[in-house]
């Protein structure tokens, strides 16, 4: 594990006598507390519960309209001592926050404060169900009212949608609401424009709202061509989607005059707000001409990722777009709150471009975001900003002497420092370098993103990483870099000492194996 | 502020070291104007855990919670024990705080996982591959259609959604087609015994790329799907089955043996909670093989480390956005990856023979509330078949019964009313949802309570 101290102590390593460093095989294939762990296909039967039933009654009446499932489909059962081992073995072949430094760029993985999840467990939160009478639910629609006062504020924008339940669904409510607004004055128009530096999912939601998509041409320092993507502008173009600070880590300082360039030849200003922890609390969107804006609540506001999820992306819109937002959405009126749904939403939201999901949002992640917002205040976000950009610029300060960083001349960095592949000898690669720093401990940064700098590395360190930490992770990271400047080949086949050595993705992709498989059926 | 590590002292070396003199100098590219000086208005200051989790409690306590009254609402959300391992599982931080596995030899705990979520998805569907989940079943439901619409290359741009799929899930396909070019074709339940498969059938035409039928349906009913495959199948278009309540799989047939194209579905009754709605489990699945590679969303695969040593990757990622971009199968990234842990553990901890137990449980009480409910004067069962959930038609607005009972502490179940606002003629419906979590007690507190109010 990686214990940051400022005393510089480490594991001390005496060099082994000849043949004490391979140590003996074992019988299990295990390595003292490295265990691997068989899939459950292969540990368990499918005739065995880890639960306590009751067996059902053969003469139990069953109104099933002839349809019952007669035959086994092969779902094994463990007792709870064994699937509770199982899952505690596979849960430490996880790299996580909790053990270390996690930096990937624009990803914000930052300490979830287990506050947090105390309180999305409080039963008036977990255990009440979305379409229980909402007289009896005043308390949920409560957070959900007050978590978006919340993000209005630090947006200084009036609305706010809390249904999408991740940031690219947030896009897509984004993209949604400006092409609803421009039908509703007859405007058909066609295109979105988009940096090449966005996040993948800005094109793909463009192109799944039925938009063709173009880039937007970015200047050598790092940010959108104002003049170029002016002279783009025109009737046929529906929105912009920039993303501020931008994925090379900067602040278009533009933003404003694209903002009103884009308003002036009526097209929409949509803001990816992924990187929204470098300015929460500093700087509102809403005064740089922002139309619509989502928020990634699992990035900035601290709810865990999960190992891929749930997300919860809110959008917050102008006044403009206000009136399209989605339904169903939460009202206050005098001491109550009110959902507005399809009925409601006939008289006084006619305009709403409909719902989007099944119910009202990711509750779980309201809660948490609301307790990390309560726990910070307006003064401690504000901190956050401060430190994730301090972090930030340490980190690029403490390697661009050595890594080439395209951008360092650009000003400062905000949240996050982009570093490019350039003098990497010998045939060593990004990707190299990343496994590299696998084996030192670190999760490794965003590879290869954006597609603007060639073999990118992205390093996001967040707030919550302390000044010995970062010491430690470049010192890490130096010592790889300097490796892969000399051409240091054993690079190659690094990691050496995670739970696997490099995986074969391309065997993967060519014969997909996607379910296991019982061997006599292959 | 307890979770910033940053002292004083060190953020004045910092500065030095970067070679600005105030933390403002890292900011000069935001123009002076959108700088702020302070804290926002309106807004509190820091507080410290003890007061904040007061004022969450406080919040809380706001809410009549599932487990103080007797409950009896579904339509989509369910509720089921959720085993005490299961959420302890979840919360170890090296599930919990990890990200999506993008650097495989430090997330094999996670892909793992995953190839075992989606094998025990796969089995349960009757599918040949699942994918790692989508959001909730409301979204896997368009992403299904709009697969479909993939598959029928633009060639066919009709979607015929049964009357009675989930109306939030009919919505939410409705808001999206707004935007491409399917015609959505849809319609109201029929207040029948049986569902309407000969009505829905006669809907399907040359033009249709896919079929959306719901099993069980909105009302409980559970509808025969593999002569809706046949129909669909005979016109070229592909049926979509979409299951709201997992447990009903383990007593009736999987909608992949019985023909279904695509299978999709909310997972949340297993392993996830109620939550008001959210975070929930979108599932998604194929019979067919040959459809994957039109599949949104991520996929973990089976390969080999350098060593030759099994390991799990995610993989065919030339479908997603990341690497497509605007060609890509979906804009899906972040996906419920904690609650697909939270299924499986659950899942595992069942078992077939637990999960058939679970279902068998479900259905013993359901019949009990549903011979219980139908002794109530003013009060007749719908469904000639059910698994977990029926319907039952009161001779007043079942709405406003839902809310004086509400009033009593009884949650009695959904009014159709609530789900179809302009239809007068549904406005007697009540949805009643029975699980292993209610009680022989909590029934008849039901009946008597249903005979008050209605008499």
């Amino acid at each position: 594990m990686n214990t940051p101290n400022k005393s510089g102590w480490k594991p001390e390593v005496n060099a082994p006598e000849d043949g004490m460093h391979a140590g003996p095989e074992t019988v299990t294939g295990n390595r003292a507390l490295m265990l691997d762990e068989p899939l459950i296909f292969e540990l368990a039967d499918n005739m065995a519960t880890g639960v306590d039933l009751p067996e059902p009654a053969s003469n139990a009446p069953s109104r099933l309209g002839g349809m019952e499932r007669a035959d086994a489909f092969g779902l094994p059962g463990l007792s709870e001592p064994e699937a509770v081992r199982h899952y505690t073995r596979l849960s430490r072949q996880n790299y996580a926050i909790d053990l270390g430094l996690f930096p990937l760029g624009s990803c914000t993985m930052k300490h979830n404060p287990r506050l947090n999840e105390k309180v999305a467990r409080m039963p008036g939160f977990a255990d009440c169900h979305p379409l229980a009478p909402v007289h009896t639910v005043q308390g949920a629609l409560g957070v959900i009212h007050e978590l978006g006062e919340w993000l209005c504020k630090l947006t200084g924008m009036p609305a706010v949608a809390m249904s999408p339940k991740a940031g690219a669904h947030g896009e897509l409510c984004g993209i949604l609401a400006i092409r609803a607004a421009l039908e509703a004055r007859g405007d058909a128009r066609k295109v979105v424009l988009c940096p090449e530096s966005a996040h993948g999912t800005n094109p793909a939601t463009a192109a799944f709202a039925g938009y063709e998509v173009e880039d937007i041409p970015a200047t050598g320092e790092g940010r959108v061509d104002f003049d170029a993507l002016k002279a783009r502008l025109g009737p046929d173009v529906a929105a912009v989607m920039i993303t501020n600070p931008n994925t090379c880590g900067l602040f278009e300082r533009d933003f404003r005059k694209i903002a009103d360039a884009v308003h002036e030849a009526g097209g929409f200003v949509y803001c990816d707000g992924a990187n929204f922890n470098a300015i929460v609390g500093r700087v509102r969107p809403g005064d740089l001409g922002v139309d619509a804006m989502h928020i990634n609540l699992h990035k900035t506001f601290s709810t865990p990722h999960g190992g891929g999820g749930p997300g919860s992306g809110p959008v917050v819109f102008s006044e403009a777009l206000a009136p399209f937002a989605p339904l169903p959405f939460v009202e206050q009126r005098g001491d109550s709150f009110h959902l507005v749904e399809e009925e409601t939403a006939k008289a006084d939201h006619e305009q709403s471009f409909g719902r989007m999901t099944a119910f009202h949002g990711q509750m779980g992640m309201f809660t948490r975001a609301l307790a990390y917002m309560l726990s910070h205040g307006a003064d401690g976000l504000k901190q956050v900003a401060d430190d994730a950009v301090l972090n930030a610029n340490y980190v690029l300060r403490g390697l661009d002497d050595l890594l080439h960083a395209p951008y360092a001349s650009s000003g400062p960095c905000m949240h996050e420092a982009l570093f490019g592949d350039d003098g990497f000898e010998g045939g060593l690669s990004t990707l190299d370098l990343a496994k590299s720093l696998i084996d030192e401990g670190y999760h490794p940064m965003t590879m290869y993103f954006p597609l603007v700098v060639h073999g990118a590395m992205l390093v996001e360190p967040t707030e919550t990483e302390s000044k010995a930490s970062l010491d430690q992770f470049v010192a890490a990271f130096r010592n790889a870099a300097e490796r892969a400047k000399a051409g240091d080949e054993s690079m190659m086949q690094s990691p050496y000492y995670a739970p696997r050595r490099r995986l074969d993705e391309t065997q993967a992709a060519r014969k997909p194996v996607l379910a296991w498989q019982e061997p006599d059926e292959t | 502020m307890r979770y910033l590590p940053l002292t004083d002292t060190d953020r004045s070396e910092m500065l030095a070291k970067v070679g600005a003199s105030s933390i403002d100098d890292l900011f000069v590219d935001v123009p002076e104007e959108a700088r702020l000086s302070g804290p926002i208005h309106g807004l509190p200051l820091h507080a410290s855990e003890m007061a904040v989790e007061k004022h969450m409690r406080r919040l809380s306590k706001k809410n009549l919670a599932a487990a103080d009254a007797p409950f009896f609402l579904g339509a989509g959300a369910y509720r089921h024990h959720v085993p005490a391992s299961v959420d302890h599982i979840i919360q170890r931080g090296e599930f919990l705080t990890a990200y999506t596995p993008y650097q495989p030899e430090i997330a094999q705990g996670t892909l793992q996982m995953l190839f075992e979520f989606q094998t025990q998805v796969a089995r349960l569907y009757g599918c040949a591959v699942a994918n790692a989940s989508m959001y909730d079943g409301s979204t896997a439901c368009w992403e299904a259609v709009a697969m479909a619409s993939r598959i029928a290359r633009g060639k066919r741009s009709k979607v015929v959604l049964s009357g009675a799929l989930h109306p939030h899930y009919a919505e939410v396909v409705k808001t999206m087609a707004k935007f491409t070019k399917d015609e959505i074709a849809d319609a109201k339940p029929v207040m029948q015994g049986s569902p309407d498969n000969e009505g829905l059938i006669a809907r399907i035409d040359d033009n249709t790329s896919c079929v959306v039928v719901q099993y069980p349906d909105i009302l409980g009913r559970i509808p025969d799907l593999a002569e809706i495959a046949e129909a669909a199948h005979d016109k070229g278009a592909l049926l979509i089955a979409v299951n709201t309540e997992p447990v009903a799989l383990g007593a009736i047939k999987s909608p992949g043996e019985l023909g279904a194209d695509i299978v999709v579905g909310e997972g949340q009754s297993i392993g996830v909670g109620l939550q008001f709605g959210g975070p929930y489990l979108g599932l998604f699945a194929v019979r067919d093989p040959k459809h994957v590679r039109q599949m949104p969303g991520r996929l973990c695969g089976e390969t080999v480390d350098a060593e030759g040593k099994r390991g799990f990757v995610l993989t065919l990622s030339t479908r997603e956005q990341h690497i497509r971009r605007e060609k890509a199968t979906s804009n899906i990234c972040t996906n419920s990856g904690l609650c697909a842990l939270a299924f499986s553990v659950h899942m595992t901890l069942l078992g077939e023979k637990g999960l058939r137990q679970l279902a068998a449980e479900n259905h013993r009480l359901a019949c009990l509330a549903a011979d219980r409910l139908a002794s109530v004067p003013g009060v007749s069962v719908l469904n000639d078949g059910f698994f977990n959930e029926f319907t039952v038609m009161l001779d007043r607005n079942a709405r406003e019964v839902v809310r004086e009972l509400a009033d009593r502490r009884v949650l009695a179940g959904v009014s159709l009313g609530r789900l179809y606002p302009q239809a007068d003629d549904l406005a007697g419906g009540l949805l009643v949802a029975v699980t292993e979590t209610t009680t022989e007690e909590d029934i008849e507190t039901l009946g008597t309570m249903l005979r008050e109010v209605l008499s």
